[in-house]
């Protein structure tokens, strides 16, 4: 079995939970919006608005259809991030006059909901982190014992960004229910990659993104109950797009790519996460035979099927991913990418300073190849021979020397 | 001659530059995530950051002031909720992502040129000693009138006031640069000027910091989160530098825009033209055909397969009376009969032609059954 690859190729791309290339068929079907077909979708009163609203409501039934929702149902925003911000900060800032001023969630979130709510806790609004367990799942006795009659949202990641952990979202929405407090869920990484439909699971606020689902980047989704409506109160004012959730003029082609991306997502879902477990399973047991004492990290199987997060005891993750050029790898999330600190959300899993920064994040998608991960296999395993066999590193057993 | 479409809603939104197209096809095919530390995220840097050099140079300032946001709405909402410790002052004739943005704000009224009155903005900033942030665009988008900006700077400085300008319509049409007009915060949208829709910036001047809106990874130093609208952003790069070298076109525009209007009043003598002597831009005509509301002329127009509107866009979809021709005093009799034209760098003699046909027709009809 060779895994040779042309020299000067492009890195093989493993950082599919930081972003995903856009479909092919996702660009063919945006660029006519972006030239011939560029009207404003607010222009009823020409053919070209008229044109660009029937392909933003056509998007939107796409959209709708993947999450079992009603095309109503969704508002779209410029991604995740401002769909987080406007449901978590929006929930809050709605429900404080009912005397609510406490919201929940987990210590593990994205940065976009753990910064919202700091913001709301600098407005004087109380938090609550709920911790999770070694496997990264939420403790729902914790979970529970945090909510209170005085709570607006309870906001839970679907499937974790850097270690794919997948959560218990239908028990988590009773919970919140049964104290009258909306259900939000940061469901980036989730929807497109896994059944989730909002009916089944209970959810009130649903935060999508475009370009964690091989759509553009700049384009996302709120998802917004109507039957009984989540009421928030919007971020962004004026000129009343979106039944008033969120004004703007809609940016039609990133929209038609979007609703494009979520059909193109639904048809292929079932053999596609069929042919990412399998090729997971060969790069998880390629590694492992070449590095034993390998620590997977979150869930074993409740988990994406594209997610793979794993820690070489002894090694420096950031000396491994510089030692793999022939790689693109993270040691998780993009946000933070840049910065030296071990991920907050792995020192939240009680892993030590040491082991978590041994970590890298793994992430295949729907273009990766079984020649790829036989490439990835061999290139990991070489590179850490050679910081095994360097000055002053660790022995093959992991242990520290 | 050939009947194809003849799009002059510009305002509405303007078609993608080939410029914009090229540069927006070259970043679809990278798949970066511009803050991933690997090769494909140094790449998707790279061009995040040549984009915003060109933006920066449209309004003639560096790199590191401009926040690029989801479009001008957005630019607008943060600028005008960056200051929370401030009171709010803005034009009666702002867009409505100003206004919607600023409950409770105090207005500056405008002269029935629909120019904003300076005198009305002194009195708003002697009323109270408290610092206010003040919101005046370069540009309306329904009129075209260009507003006193600079003079306004310099009342709001000498009061401890900070001024936004929201400039959407003005770039591209009018040589902008953000020292000279004494801003401190600068809304710009791409799709207005060429580029896609789902992209703008607010532009702040050196020393000046916000209060984030969206808040998460710390993209955009800080001051707005969310993974950056890659291809979006290098094509909001590539239409200011295109738009920045052919601001020159604007003359051809100007002398089709002053030919239709002359045109215009000449079959309807009585016709009225919004702002008529005010400075205006180059590409706008507002104006009633007195008697015969804004939407039968419109869809007349649509038939005739020439696409205008009747206001701005967000809210064209209803009839509403346009809060701009009310602020400038005109009746509403006059204000429901008013239709907005907007021309573009593509527009042709050709073209305006057509559009003197078709509204040379309708007025006929309509003068000849009410006869």
């Amino acid at each position: 079995m060779t895994a040779s690859r042309r020299p000067n190729a492009p890195p093989v791309y493993l950082d599919y939970q930081a972003t995903t290339p856009c479909d092919p068929r996702v660009v063919e079907a945006m660029l006519p919006y972006f030239t011939e077909k560029f009207g404003n979708p607010g222009s009823l009163t020409h053919a070209y608005g008229r044109e660009a609203a029937a392909a933003v409501e056509q998007a939107r039934c796409q959209l709708a259809e993947l999450i079992g929702a009603e095309p109503r149902e969704i508002v779209f925003t410029s991604g995740a991030t401002e769909s987080n911000n406007t449901a978590v900060k929006g929930a809050a800032h709605f429900h404080r006059q009912f005397g609510k001023d406490h919201i929940v969630t987990l210590a593990t979130e994205h940065k976009c909901v753990l910064e919202s709510a700091r913001a709301l806790a600098e407005e004087g609004f109380r938090v609550t982190y709920v911790p999770v367990g070694r496997d990264g799942l939420v403790d729902l006795d914790r979970l529970e014992a945090a909510i209170s009659d005085q709570t607006s949202v309870v906001s839970v990641m679907a499937a974790h960004n850097e270690i794919g952990v997948i959560q218990p979202l239908k028990e988590i929405s009773a919970l919140a229910h049964a104290k009258g407090a909306l259900f939000h869920s940061d469901a980036a990484q989730a929807v497109g990659k896994m059944p989730f439909d909002v009916e089944e699971i209970g959810l009130d606020l649903a935060s999508i993104s475009g370009h964690k689902i091989y759509g553009p980047k700049g384009v996302g989704a709120l998802y917004l109950r109507r039957r009984p409506r989540a009421r928030i109160t919007p971020l962004i004012d004026g000129g009343g797009q979106e039944r008033a959730m969120r004004s703007g003029t809609l940016p039609v082609p990133l929209i038609v790519g979007l609703g494009r991306a979520a059909a193109i997502a639904q048809s292929e879902m079932e053999g596609e996460t069929r042919r990412l477990l399998a090729l997971r399973a060969r790069l998880l047991n390629g590694l492992k035979s070449r590095f034993p004492a390998l620590v997977l990290n979150g869930h074993a199987e409740k988990r994406l099927p594209g997610n793979l997060n794993l820690s070489f005891p002894g090694i420096k993750a950031l000396d491994l991913i510089a030692s793999c050029p022939g790689l693109a790898l993270s040691t998780g999330s993009a946000c933070t990418a840049a910065e030296v600190e071990p991920s907050y959300v792995l020192k939240a899993l009680g892993l030590g300073e040491d082991i978590a920064g041994s970590s890298l994040r793994i992430g295949i998608g729907r273009f990766t190849t079984a020649t790829e991960i036989d490439f990835a296999v061999e290139a990991v395993a070489a590179a850490l021979n050679r910081l095994r066999s360097g000055p002053g590193v660790t022995s093959a057993s992991g242990g520290t020397t | 001659m050939t009947q194809g479409p003849v799009y002059l809603d510009w305002n509405a939104t303007a078609p993608l530059r080939p410029e914009a197209r090229a540069a927006m096809d070259a970043a679809l095919g990278s798949c970066g995530n511009a803050s991933s530390v690997h090769r494909a995220g140094r790449a998707a840097r790279r061009i995040i950051e040549q984009a915003r050099t060109r933006v920066a140079a449209l309004a003639g300032v560096s790199p590191e002031q401009v926040v690029m946001t989801s479009g001008g709405t957005e630019a607008n909402a943060l600028a005008l909720g960056g200051f929370p410790a401030r009171r709010l002052i803005v034009s009666a004739i702002e867009h409505d992502s100003v206004l919607e943005n600023a409950p409770g704000a105090s207005r500056i009224r405008v002269t029935r040129e629909g120019v904003a009155d300076l005198a009305s903005l002194e009195t708003q900033l002697a009323r109270d000693k408290s610092p206010a942030l003040i919101s005046l665009m370069l540009a309306n988008n329904e009129t075209g009138a260009v507003q006193p900006v600079a003079e306004a700077a310099e009342l709001a400085h000498a009061r401890g006031a900070l001024i936004h300008c929201d400039a959407i319509q003005a770039a591209g049409k009018l040589p902008l640069d953000l020292r000279s007009l004494g801003c401190d915060l600068l809304t710009l949208s791409a799709h207005k000027l060429g580029g896609p829709q789902g992209v703008g910036a607010l532009i702040l001047a050196a020393g000046i910091e916000i209060v984030p809106l969206f808040r998460g990874g710390g993209q955009e130093r800080g001051r707005r989160a969310g993974t950056e609208n890659l291809a979006g952003i290098a094509g909001f790069g590539a239409a200011c530098a295109a738009a920045s070298s052919c601001l020159a076109d604007h003359i051809r525009v100007a002398r089709l825009r002053d030919l239709a209007e002359a045109r215009l009043k000449e079959i309807a003598p009585d016709a009225v033209v919004f702002a008529e002597d005010a400075p205006r831009l180059s590409n706008t005509l507002c104006i009633a055909m007195p008697g015969v509301p804004a939407s039968t002329q419109v869809m007349a127009l649509d038939l005739a397969g020439i696409m205008v509107s009747a206001g701005s866009a967000c809210s064209s979809g209803k009839v509403r009376r346009s809060h701009v021709l009310e602020a400038m005093d005109a009746p509403e009799t006059l204000s429901e009969c008013a239709i907005r034209i907007s021309l573009g760098w593509s527009t042709t003699e050709s073209q305006i032609d057509r559009l003197t046909e078709a509204w040379g027709a309708l007025y006929a009809r309509c003068r000849a059954s009410a006869a």
